[in-house]
């Protein structure tokens, strides 16, 4: 990390603040056990994982994770390539099941539900927790039809225009498409395109939102519009974003998961600590570019 | 070290290497040439000849004429039958082959693990390297056996009265051709299928999706071009096929069902139309093997009428490209 990229970071952290006050949503969070400084608020756990181990063949990936991840906040997933934080959101709503050799054990329970029990269909799990992805991946059909997918595939046809036009406006995208609904969503942007992957997954009204580094494909404005976004997404929204740019994390989390090379949760704190002073010596070389 | 002022030697074996390379050039458009060479000289045979034929037999009368008939008095060249008959084969074997091939694309290319693909993909293609005169002998010794089994059982336990297959029926003659388009239809299907990217069903899946939904309403669209094109690859592999149809089919050509109206709207009773696959449905390829095997002189009539419905035949099977080409175009696979 170059010394510029080091002055950025500062002055991610001073937005931070402010952002955390901003997406501190007492009403929402049921708890209003607001630290000091941050204004960071401690809501109810609504994703719990209890020493989560995941194994793609032979590999470990991730080792004994223990994490709660707060409703209604934002929280980030950072570290290094490889170090397991994208395979820990994909354990969220079981789309590691997509792959083969991947093998999960340990406990993730959302709200208290065990999602790895015998019993949990994973397309349910799936209708409640949504996904974004990393590269934008509108279906080939028109602009309407992404985000009335999702609403059909779980029969929620009632009321589908306005329920697809409240998703587009929330997505921050309605003024841009409602003129041409019908025409091919691959038309779009890249950010648009993302913004509408964001409306196609909130329309279909689930609890949690996972966003697997929904920005690294974008250029810095639409960046910027996808940041903005997360954090009104997260007064509705449990949000939990998977991300490479340690700046974005400070600016859009209220917390910060940092997940280091092996599999490992090094240190889960509020983002302002994590950013400010990490307990730990790794965590804080990280941070501060010393490797990764 | 430097050379100034002292130009390199370039010119390596040049006059030797530029006759080498103009030789591989022409050797080379020389092959392309040959095929389109050849592919003229057939139209031209075919237009040459079909126009011949057309100064004896009228355009309207070989197109409009009901009753095929080149070598027994009274000769009668209506090509009608014979374009029924192969509409009868093609469509009873496309009813067959693409959805049941296109099912399979679906399994082989969602459904499948890896190792199940591996084996049945080339236990398909091996279907589709079977000589097609095995397709024939299949159909009289087995298919029509069995069918007839069939209708005997389904007549006594049901009360039915369907008819009995003859020894050649369009049926038996439908369902091998069926067979053995399924293979095109699937591998085709598959490959379109396949290139589909992974990112588009992680987005279903996302939005709590079940398997057969993607499958259905993601991929299956998404590969609607490659998907297109087999189908029309495969129709036109139909239309052209006739060892196994003359094998299973026989040579003679379907009575063309009576035209009955209704409130003056021109109808085939369905019964009729069914009841043609139980008789011989000979086609367009199978009438020209008939001729040309037959005890024909060179300048007949009917001789001619061979180029005439070959000519038919070419007409159809390039509207057919045609079509597929402006499917795929139209519909080019485009994911991002």
């Amino acid at each position: 990390m170059t010394t510029e990229d080091m002055a950025t970071e500062t002055e991610a952290q001073d937005e931070a603040d402010e952002d955390s006050l901003i997406s501190t949503d007492p009403g929402k969070g049921g708890l209003d056990e607001n630290a000091d400084r941050g204004g960071v608020t401690s809501g109810k756990t609504i994703i719990h994982s209890r020493d989560l181990d995941v194994f793609y063949g032979e590999t470990q990936a991730l080792q004994h994770i223990d994490l709660e991840i707060p409703e209604n906040q934002v929280t980030a997933m950072i570290g290094p390539s490889g170090c397991g934080k994208s395979t820990f959101l994909r354990c969220i709503n079981r789309m590691n099941d997509l792959i083969d050799i991947a093998r999960v054990e340990g406990e993730l329970s959302f709200k208290g539900k065990n999602v790895y029990d015998d019993d949990v269909d994973p397309v349910a799990l799936r209708r409640r927790i949504g996904m974004v992805f990393q590269h934008p991946n509108p279906f080939p059909k028109s602009i309407y039809d992404n985000v009335a997918y999702g609403l059909r595939t779980q029969d929620k046809t009632d009321d589908m225009d306005a329920v697809i036009e409240e998703s587009l406006k929330k997505a921050a995208l309605w003024d841009e498409v409602k003129d041409r609904l019908d025409e091919s969503a691959l038309d779009l942007s890249g950010g648009q395109q993302q913004r509408l992957c964001i409306a196609r997954a909130i329309a279909v009204d689930p609890e949690v939102v996972l966003m697997d580094e929904p920005a690294s494909a974008l250029d810095p404005i639409a960046t910027s519009q996808i940041e903005d976004l997360i954090e009104e997404l997260s007064e509705e929204y449990t949000v939990v974003i998977v991300t490479h740019n340690m700046q974005q994390a400070a600016r859009i989390s209220d917390k910060t998961a940092v997940f280091l090379t092996g599999g490992e949760l090094v240190e889960f704190d509020d983002t302002d600590k994590i950013f400010e002073n990490p307990d730990s010596q790794r965590v804080e070389d990280y941070i501060t570019g010393k490797f990764g | 070290m430097s050379n100034e002022g002292q130009t390199p030697d370039l010119t390596g074996d040049r006059g030797f290497r530029t006759v080498r390379e103009s030789t591989y050039r022409y050797a080379l458009a020389g092959c392309a040439v040959l095929s389109v060479l050849t592919t003229v000289s057939i139209i031209a045979v075919l237009v040459l000849d079909a126009a011949d034929f057309f100064s004896v037999v009228p355009i309207a009368e070989f197109l409009g004429g009901t009753r095929f008939s080149p070598n027994l008095q009274p000769r009668s060249f209506g090509v009608l039958p014979l374009i029924l008959g192969t509409l009868l084969i093609t469509i009873g074997a496309a009813v067959i082959a693409l959805p049941v091939g296109l099912l399979t694309a679906i399994y082989l290319s969602e459904y499948a693990t890896q190792r199940t693909r591996s084996i049945l993909k080339p236990m398909l293609e091996v279907l589709a390297g079977v000589p097609t005169v095995v397709y024939g002998y299949f159909a009289i010794v087995y298919i029509t056996p069995a069918l007839n089994v069939a209708l005997d059982w389904l007549n006594s336990t049901l009360g039915l009265g369907l008819p009995n297959l003859g020894l050649f029926n369009g049926l038996s003659a439908s369902i091998v051709v069926g067979i053995m388009i399924i293979p095109m239809v699937s591998s085709i299907s598959e490959d379109a299928m396949s290139s589909v990217p992974d990112s588009l069903r992680q987005a279903g899946y996302g939005l709590g999706a079940t398997k057969f939904n993607v499958s259905l309403r993601i991929v299956v669209p998404a590969a609607v071009s490659g998907i297109a094109s087999s189908f029309i690859l495969a129709i036109s592999r139909a239309i052209g096929e006739t060892m196994a149809v003359v094998l299973a089919a026989g040579s003679q050509p379907p009575d063309i069902p009576t035209v009955q109206s209704a409130f003056g709207i021109p109808y085939v009773a369905p019964g009729d139309l069914l009841g043609l696959y139980t008789e011989s449905s000979a086609t367009m390829t199978v009438a020209m093997i008939d001729i040309a095997s037959g005890d024909i002189s060179g300048g007949s009539t009917a001789y001619k009428s061979l180029f005439a419905i070959g000519l038919t035949l070419f007409v159809i099977t390039l509207a057919m490209n045609v079509v597929s080409d402006v499917v795929a175009s139209r519909y080019r696979e485009e994911y991002e």
